[in-house]
């Protein structure tokens, strides 16, 4: 048992979740003095932080997305101990994508993981998640209803790979985010045995480049600039969410709209964006998971954030665990599409 | 149940008519006997399960989820079936493997009432979650996967490289799971044979016409007729159908359910093609009065009452077991007239012929035509026999000139499929008289075709530049520019906020050139509703 309640000195300011014995904030929304960072997503990884502490990976990733930002980044390997003021941190996989960190805290016998947005699927562009047992867990609530119950991502490259054989001439164009899902997709579908160029967006190209120079193998990749409209019948194309609807498509023969991310699930969701062929890919946890990590954790009080937490409180209750919503500022819904 | 499942689930997203197509007959040509032909007959409307209800459904996966997380789910996926499909809790599969769907169609016919949940609910704990969705839309029959019966035999004809029309002759003599159909189209047999009284016969239809002293037709080898504003049939009716005889449309589909009073007045022996009205002591009501009746599994005794249904006979295909079709159309309409007074069948009449010497006349009968209830003329050569399909250069349609108004630009929405990229679908208003010096602008109706795609690139381009508000795929943009809007007909409705609706609107032209200030009136628009009451009369139009 920890000798002061892990509330008296984890502490929820509006820029975020403070420790208060290490004097630093874990993804603060603004720009703070001290920060550690669990993943490079926009919504948990933000510009202008004096002191950044994440995996190599992470900051790699921030480096890139934030021109040369942040200055003062300590990198800390998966494992790590070190000592920050009073408390001590580490740092453990959330299979959510390259370089993404629980963020392990431990001050007087008591210990906190903040787990930011993970997964517990194979994903073969990054290391699975790890349950730590923790007296408290913060976890994501992204897809917290027990409707999201992510299949087997092998069934829906195979859906894909049905439609590219029985739509030929149409160039599949799939909306995915452009750090993990895309790099993600693109494994997977090399998994699969396809071999053939996957054509990029150029939002996408320098993220790719990224995961390739961490060990991360993608095959063929061509930007979608260099090639004639017509060579891109029947080939497989990724690009933002963004760019499906808007004009950029045009420059596509045909193009037959598809998205991967866990909202696919839901018919209504998947219509509104002009889907085509929703596949069910998702970055996070689904319902049986959240359910099984908080078994994994057996943390007796649990914080959720990020999602749908009215029924992640309830069933959590209903196992005998304190849960409460914890209610972040700019982070409503996962900003990295699902 | 799996490769039916993959099929509904493309569909539910496919909107391109040719693309569905593709699916289908893909999933028929890898798909064996008996499944293809119960998921040809689940899409063309042919199978109904009367025990199976959405709250027998409920009531299972009440037994399964808790309540609070099942009602947090429902609010958010808005659909009975889909919810079920996910939340419903996975077992292991108990070896059995998920059941085909002839098994569940054929299991579910013969099943009393009393073991119709227990059998779902044991299917439903062999099925993944596509599996379950299409299960349960399948057995509360709503696919809803905008597949039309039309377009399903269209892709089994394309199958067996056949023309539509041979699919529809011997339809309507086929039950599921159509093992004859089938053998033919695999050409292992020769077409199924049907029973002459059941069958729709594919109809004859018209090409549009603008002008026909400008095409060169010589008004001398033409009959004219009014082309009447219901839907068109055909009543096949026979006296050893034994079940009364059918009431077809246009696309073969049976709509004799919705017609008891046009169906008890069939008693004769003869199959017929003609126009089906909502006739009111002798008036033709407007179009919106027969949509009413559409649709109906069931109708009411009041809806007889208020909406009675009248045929007006254009045609006769078969006196008996007598084939007519290949008589020509003046012989044809003898035979019509002769049986037609003969029999003297109620709720019957037949579609005045037009007395007209050349064009000018007919042009002047056709412009004073403006009621709602006739759409414009009909010409057929009077030589032509009755042919499937649209022969060339046999019967024509001269509709009348669509009525215009200009409106104003509202909002725009991005379109499906190809047109995804493309602000397409335009609502448009005209303002309202305000009594005090504020006109205001309200929608009278939306558009999202009668452009083409160089002008639908110049709207793209406006709506992009001129957007003040967004919603979602809807832009609401600066009230600037001017449509003129084509359109059939516009009636009152109760359900618009403008008080009319028109029927078929489609942009004209876009007025580049017109201040918004110049555009109509609700007024002007209300000007041309058309009431019953001043259509013309069924025995002199
Ligand atoms: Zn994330
Ligand atoms: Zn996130």
């Amino acid at each position: 048992m920890p000798e002061t309640p892990i509330t008296d000195w984890l502490e929820v300011r509006p820029q975020g979740l403070f420790v208060r014995p290490g004097g630093f904030f874990i993804d603060p929304v603004t720009a703070v003095d001290r920060a550690v960072v669990t993943h490079g997503h926009a919504d948990h990884a933000r510009p202008g932080h004096a002191h950044v502490l994440a995996t190599p990976e992470t900051l790699a990733i921030m480096r890139h997305r934030f021109a040369g930002d942040p200055a003062g980044a300590q990198a800390l390997a998966y494992g790590q101990r070190l000592r920050v003021g009073d408390a001590t941190v580490w740092l453990a996989p959330a299979g959510h994508v390259l370089g993404s960190a629980q963020v392990v805290v431990e001050h007087a016998g008591g210990r906190a993981v903040v787990s930011g947005d993970y997964k517990r699927r194979a994903d073969p562009t990054c290391v699975p998640f790890e349950p730590v047992t923790a007296e408290l867990f913060v976890t994501e609530a992204t897809f917290a209803l027990p409707v999201f119950r992510h299949p087997p991502v092998a069934g829906e490259i195979a859906r894909l790979l049905r439609s590219l054989s029985l739509f030929a001439e149409r160039a599949h164009v799939i909306g995915v985010y452009a750090l993990g899902k895309c790099q993600r997709l693109i494994a997977e579908l090399r998994r699969a045995g396809y071999d053939r160029p996957i054509f990029l967006h150029g939002a996408l190209e320098g993220l790719c480049r990224l995961y390739e120079a961490h060990g991360v193998v993608l095959g063929p990749l061509q930007p979608v600039t260099a090639v004639e409209r017509r060579a891109l019948a029947g080939q497989i194309v990724l690009a933002p969410p963004s760019a499906l609807a808007d004009r950029w498509s045009r420059r596509l023969p045909d193009p037959l709209t598809a998205a991967a991310s866990g909202w696919m699930r839901v018919r209504q969701r998947a219509r509104q964006r002009g889907v085509e062929l929703p596949l069910v890919i998702s970055d996070h946890a689904d319902w049986d998971e959240l359910l099984a990590t908080l078994d994994a954790v057996a943390a007796p009080e649990v914080w959720v954030t990020h999602g749908r937490e009215e029924a992640l409180i309830f069933a959590a209750q209903a196992r005998g665990i304190r849960a409460r919503a914890l209610s972040l500022v700019g982070r409503e819904e996962a900003e990295d599409g699902g | 149940m799996r490769a039916f499942a993959d099929l509904i689930e493309r569909l539910v997203y496919t909107p391109q008519r040719n693309a569905k197509l593709r699916l289908i007959a893909d999933y028929l040509a890898h798909t064996p006997n008996p499944d293809r032909g119960y998921a040809l007959a689940a899409l063309t409307g042919d199978l109904r399960f009367t025990h199976a209800k959405p709250a027998m459904v409920r009531e299972l996966v009440a037994q399964r989820v808790t309540p609070e997380l099942f009602a947090l789910s429902y609010d958010y996926v808005g659909d009975l079936a889909e919810t079920v499909s996910l939340i419903w809790p996975e077992k292991e599969l108990d070896g059995g493997g998920p059941p085909g769907l002839a098994e569940v169609v054929e299991t579910l016919t013969q099943a009393p009432r009393g073991a119709v949940p227990g059998l779902i609910e044991a299917w439903l704990d062999r099925l993944d979650a596509n599996q379950r969705f299409a299960l349960l839309k399948l057995i509360t029959g709503g696919l809803r996967v905008g597949v039309s019966a039309r377009l399903a035999k269209t892709a089994v004809a394309r199958l067996g490289d056949r023309d539509p029309a041979e699919i529809e002759e011997v339809w309507h003599g086929l039950e599921p799971p159509y093992r004859g159909l089938f053998a033919w189209i695999d050409g292992q047999a020769g077409p199924p044979a049907v029973a002459e009284t059941q069958r729709f016969r594919p109809m004859m239809l018209a090409h549009p016409l603008d002008d026909p002293a400008a095409d060169g037709l010589d008004p001398g080898a033409f009959r004219a007729e009014w082309k009447w504003d219901g839907i068109r049939v055909q009543l096949a009716a026979g006296a050893d159908g034994g079940d009364g005889g059918h009431l077809y449309s246009r696309t073969g589909d049976d709509i004799s359910g919705a017609f008891p009073d046009v169906m008890a007045a069939a008693a004769f022996d003869a199959v017929l093609d003609g126009e089906l009205l909502v006739v009111r002591d002798g008036v033709v009501a407007p179009f919106n009065d027969l949509q009413q009746r559409l649709n109906r599994k069931r109708v009411m005794p009041a809806m007889l009452t208020r909406h009675p249904a009248w045929l007006r006979l254009y045609d006769m295909l078969f006196d008996g077991a007598e084939d007519l079709r290949g008589l020509p159309f003046d012989a044809r309409r003898q035979r019509l007239e002769d049986w037609h007074a003969r029999v003297r069948p109620s709720r019957m009449d037949l579609s005045p012929q037009l007395d007209f010497a050349d064009w000018d006349t007919l042009a002047a009968l056709r412009a004073g035509a403006r009621a709602d209830q006739v759409e414009g003329l009909m010409l057929k050569r009077r030589d032509s026999a009755y042919v499937a399909g649209r022969p060339k250069g046999l019967w024509f349609k001269w509709k009348r000139g669509p009525l215009l108004i200009d409106a104003v630009l509202l909002y725009a929405q991005r379109g499906h499929g190809k047109r995804s990229s493309y602000y397409s679908d335009f609502t448009f208003g005209a303002w309202r008289d305000a009594a005090a010096d504020a006109p205001a602008l309200v929608p009278v109706g939306k558009a999202y075709f009668g452009f083409t795609d160089e002008e639908l690139r110049q709207l793209d381009r406006w709506v992009r530049a001129n957007t003040v508000d967004r919603f979602g795929p809807v832009r609401a943009v600066r009230p600037d520019l001017v449509l003129e809007v084509a359109f059939d007909s516009v009636h009152r409705s109760t359900r618009h906020k403008s008080g009319v609706a028109m029927r078929f609107p489609r942009i004209h032209r876009i007025r580049w050139d017109k201040p918004a200030a110049e555009a109509d009136r609700l007024a002007t628009l209300e000007a041309m509703i058309v009431e019953s009451a001043k259509g013309p009369a069924a025995t002199e139009p």
